[in-house]
């Protein structure tokens, strides 16, 4: 029987069980907070239009970036106000979720 | 003479039309180490069993020249037969046709036999192999999905629905299987999407193979879409012949009473769980030491392998067994392992099929990412399929059950109809040291020596309520019984159960947490 072979460690309530672990739980992503400061992509899609220069101010609601998916132009908006400190993406990129677009100061 | 040439004509007619798409159609099936439509339903029914219908059937779309194509009975087989001598009804896509593509009549065929099933009350075993819609029919295609998906709906707790993926089945189509009862899928044949690795590229620049999109494997492990994975479409039709054995025809009987056989020797109920609950075992050899000829049949074997589900006969009578699997994960309910129990638990229900519960959990998995993907909701789904359930509830508590995951394993609280325990079992609020970290706190937090007061509250909890006696006490165990004396217990319950009648309120339908 080699069923108790490559056990890792699982704590339950301070209580520490030997058990297999599974990929899901070993590739599990580490919460982080999200950064209001980093604006991106809600969607995948390719980068239209960008609304917005470096060094310019935005305000809480402006859009920044125009990303075309599904069909559908999408506006990117800012979360909050600031200014664009950097540009990451060129129009015609395409982009994935959870890209980051622009990132403010 | 007329009556043999009318005879000749017919036999003449057949041979074309059983060829389906044609010998190059079937060559190009074969290179792709598929098997055609006719042989599939062929190896998977009783020998000389299959009777055909609307063989004749033609498409009648007239747009785009298909008016001057001829779709032998329209790309897909229907038709009835039997498995181990019981009916069942049966479609085949035929991928040599039209790559299986759906139209009007080729939909008409499919719901015709549903429909048949249904008021026959007998098992519906759909064979998927399609490249989806048919285009050129446009709507009529889409109309023809939507008529499938109803049947499967309205049919969905009355007769058992089979789905088996031979082949790809990509958009809207896999909402067929996936509103059926089980899912069967074989490497590198079965493939299921809603948008292909082509679209996904276009539209979102990602690039991905069909295997690791929507492959077997990936359905098997990762999405929890199939019930059954198999190497080779031999062993899958072998699998569905066993699942047929399990299970009752319809709603209103109860499967197969099968010759009654004791478990293997070898599975001894006693040496197979340790006494310390932090070390893990492998809780199928408990079923295992459980069940007639040690026979069991496990359903969703790659995916949230913590909990294992699957049937087993007791006596002869078809179980329906859930259990912990300290073995993975210590065990513990988190949202896949509730999803894949709380399907399974009702599954019996809607079948008569009793469920024997096995339970050895520490609680449910902690993590941002499980309460952020809703583990309150799916956890939800195994309390309310528990407490729906109609059928005998027997629950046998191994060894850990903490807190919520002791309430949730079909507790008497939900109305088990019988709960044992055996003596290794410790029904708490949660594990010794965790509830000695917050009971003790002030004692262990003042001490001198906070290590060894520690230790010392949590021996003192364990022997206090690491038990099974407190809960016996109370009565929400009936019975504390040694390892060995499981099966003659679980037997009785099975057969004193029989009968068992419950009437719930009068309602339209619950809301289960979804």
């Amino acid at each position: 029987m080699k069923k108790t072979e490559n056990l890792g460690i699982l704590n339950i309530n301070s209580t520490l069980y030997k058990t297999r672990l599974s990929p899901k739980f070993l590739k599990r992503k580490l919460y982080m907070p999200a950064d209001l400061k980093a604006i991106i992509s809600f969607i995948p899609g390719t980068v239209l239009d960008i609304l917005v220069k470096k060094g310019q101010f935005v305000r809480k609601g402006e859009n920044l970036v125009i990303l075309d998916s599904m069909k559908m132009q999408n506006g990117i908006k800012c979360s909050v106000d600031g200014t664009i400190r950097k540009i990451n993406v060129n129009k015609g990129d395409k982009v994935s979720k959870g890209t980051i677009l622009i990132e403010l100061k | 003479m007329a009556v043999n040439k009318k005879i000749h004509e017919l036999q003449e007619k057949r041979k074309k039309i059983l060829l389906g798409g044609g010998e190059q159609a079937i060559e190009k099936q074969k290179a792709m180490g598929k098997w055609t439509a006719r042989e599939r339903i062929m190896a998977l029914l009783d020998k000389n069993s299959f009777i055909e219908y609307d063989l004749f059937v033609e498409h009648d779309a007239r747009d785009f020249d298909m008016d001057k194509k001829s779709l032998p009975s329209d790309g897909v087989i229907i038709g009835s037969g039997t498995i181990y001598n019981a009916p069942v009804a049966i479609y085949a896509q035929d991928f040599t046709v039209a790559g299986g593509s759906l139209g009007q009549m080729h939909s008409r065929k499919i719901t015709k036999i549903m429909d048949y099933a249904l008021k026959m009350r007998m098992p519906l075993i759909g064979i998927n192999d399609s490249g989806g819609a048919r285009i050129q029919e446009g709507v009529n295609s889409l109309a023809g999905y939507g008529e499938i998906f109803f049947r499967n709906t309205i049919s969905s707790g009355i007769i058992p629905q089979i789905s088996v993926i031979l082949g790809p089945c990509a958009g809207g189509a896999v909402y067929s299987p996936a509103l059926t009862d089980f899912v069967f899928v074989v490497d590198k044949i079965s493939k299921m999407f809603i948008t292909g690795p082509e679209v996904i590229k276009t539209v979102l620049g990602e690039e991905i193979s069909m295997e690791d999109l929507g492959g077997a494997r990936v359905h098997s492990e990762i999405t929890g879409n199939a019930h059954f994975f198999s190497m080779s479409e031999d062993e899958c039709f072998e699998q569905i012949k066993r699942l047929i054995t399990f299970i009752p025809r319809n709603n209103s009987t109860k499967a197969k009473i099968l010759d009654l056989a004791e478990p293997d020797r070898k599975y001894d109920p006693e040496k197979i769980v340790p006494d310390d609950p932090t070390l893990p075992y492998d809780v199928r050899d408990v079923i295992k030491s459980i069940v007639d000829n040690s026979d069991f049949f496990e359903i969703m074997e790659l995916y949230a392998k913590n909990i294992v589900i699957g049937f087993g006969r007791m006596g002869g009578r078809t179980a329906g067994f859930v259990a912990n699997q300290p073995l993975e994960m210590a065990g513990v309910l988190d949202v896949d392992s509730s999803d894949k129990a709380a399907r399974f638990i009702r599954y019996c229900d809607a079948f008569n099929i009793p469920i024997i519960t096995l339970v050895d959990l520490p609680g449910y998995l902690p993590g941002v990412d499980q309460e952020h993907a809703g583990v309150i909701r799916h956890g939800a789904k195994v309390l309310y399929s528990y407490s729906e359930a109609t059928v005998p509830k027997i629950t046998v508590i191994l060894r850990k059950a903490y807190g919520g995951g002791y309430i949730a394993m079909s507790s008497r609280h939900l109305r088990a109809d019988f709960v044992f325990a055996w003596p290794t079992a410790e029904i708490a609020v949660m594990g010794p040291e965790g509830a000695a970290n917050i009971i003790f706190r002030k004692e262990i937090m003042s001490s001198d020596d906070p290590d060894g007061m520690r230790k010392q509250k949590v021996e003192e909890y364990k022997d206090k309520f690491a038990n099974p006696y407190v809960a016996a006490a109370r009565g929400y165990v009936d019975a504390v019984i040694e390892p060995k004396e499981t099966r003659r217990f679980l037997l009785h319950a099975i057969e004193a159960s029989e009968d068992k009648v419950v009437k719930m309120l009068d309602k339209k339908h619950g809301l289960p947490p979804f």
